[in-house]
């Protein structure tokens, strides 16, 4: 039973960082390039500029329920599955989550780069 | 991809690796607190200690590095190219604290820096023309980018 609680956690985490980490690149996607932002209006108007785009606020509380998520899970299981279970299949995830959502093209450069970190994340637990 | 975006890439793996590393430090000082929502005032008292809130601190620095990454590259790009940190945290562990080094775990860090490697050689955004594909099914999802410029 502890081990459904423990995988349950792990989808939600899995779930919840990639929606954070999606929303999040997809706001900062609408601000623009930073740098330049900040050599024309400095800092403030970029501080500005973040914290009133409405989905970067949905990508923090994505994140914040992933944290939870991670809390609980760590109650629930080992440290050493949930973490790097949900660490992997976030990487895959969000390799998927970005091409069909973000529209990044997704080459077989970065697929094989996120499969490799992923599983190298997964040996680093054994 | 300039020096000053090098850097802000290395700034994401060191901060969260230093800021984790000090939280971990910080938590081991208070020993068993249990960590749960009907804890909120233990929770707010770790704050205070000076290992904890220097964690912060930097978790912060790593936040704004993340930002500014996600502002001028891919999704895709960054993570993949900031994952250097689970290296870096396996070395603080093994030369800080000590920590056995399997050869198992040796083999994660290598597969791990080789698809860094991959990665960073790689093309770091997207461009705008080819992100707007009118076949895309997904693209309703998201909303007109038009009224935020």
């Amino acid at each position: 039973m502890k081990d459904i609680n423990a995988w349950a956690a792990i989808g939600v985490i899995v779930l919840a960082s990639t929606t954070g980490d999606v929303l999040l690149s997809y706001s900062m996607k609408q601000v623009g390039d930073v740098g330049e932002l900040w050599k024309r209006r400095g800092i403030l108007a970029v501080v500005a500029r973040v914290l009133t785009t409405p989905t970067f606020a949905l990508g923090l509380i994505a994140m914040a329920v992933a944290f939870y998520s991670l809390l609980f899970g760590l109650s629930w299981g080992n440290l050493s599955l949930v973490v790097p279970a949900s660490a992997s299949l976030t990487f895959v995830a969000n390799a998927v989550a970005a091409r069909i959502f973000l529209h990044e093209r997704v080459g077989r450069r970065r697929w094989i780069a996120a499969l490799l970190v992923s599983s190298g994340v997964v040996l680093m637990a054994v | 991809m300039t020096l000053r975006k090098y850097l802000v890439l290395a700034g994401i793996t060191l901060f969260s690796t230093a800021g984790d590393s000090l939280l971990a430090r910080g938590m081991k000082d208070l020993g068993n607190v249990n960590v749960s929502l009907h804890n909120l005032s233990g929770l707010l008292l770790a704050v205070l200690n000076p290992w904890v809130a220097a964690g912060i601190l930097l978790l912060l620095a790593f936040f704004s590095c993340y930002m500014s990454a996600l502002s001028w590259a891919d999704l895709t790009y960054v993570l993949p190219a900031t994952s250097l940190a689970y290296v870096l945290v396996a070395l603080v562990g093994h030369f800080r604290l000590n920590e056995e080094i399997s050869p198992t775990r040796w083999l994660g860090i290598a597969l791990i820096a080789a698809g860094v490697g991959f990665v960073a050689a790689g093309p770091s955004l997207t461009p705008r023309h080819e992100r707007q594909d009118p076949k895309d099914i997904a693209r309703k999802a998201i909303p007109s980018e038009v009224n935020t410029r």
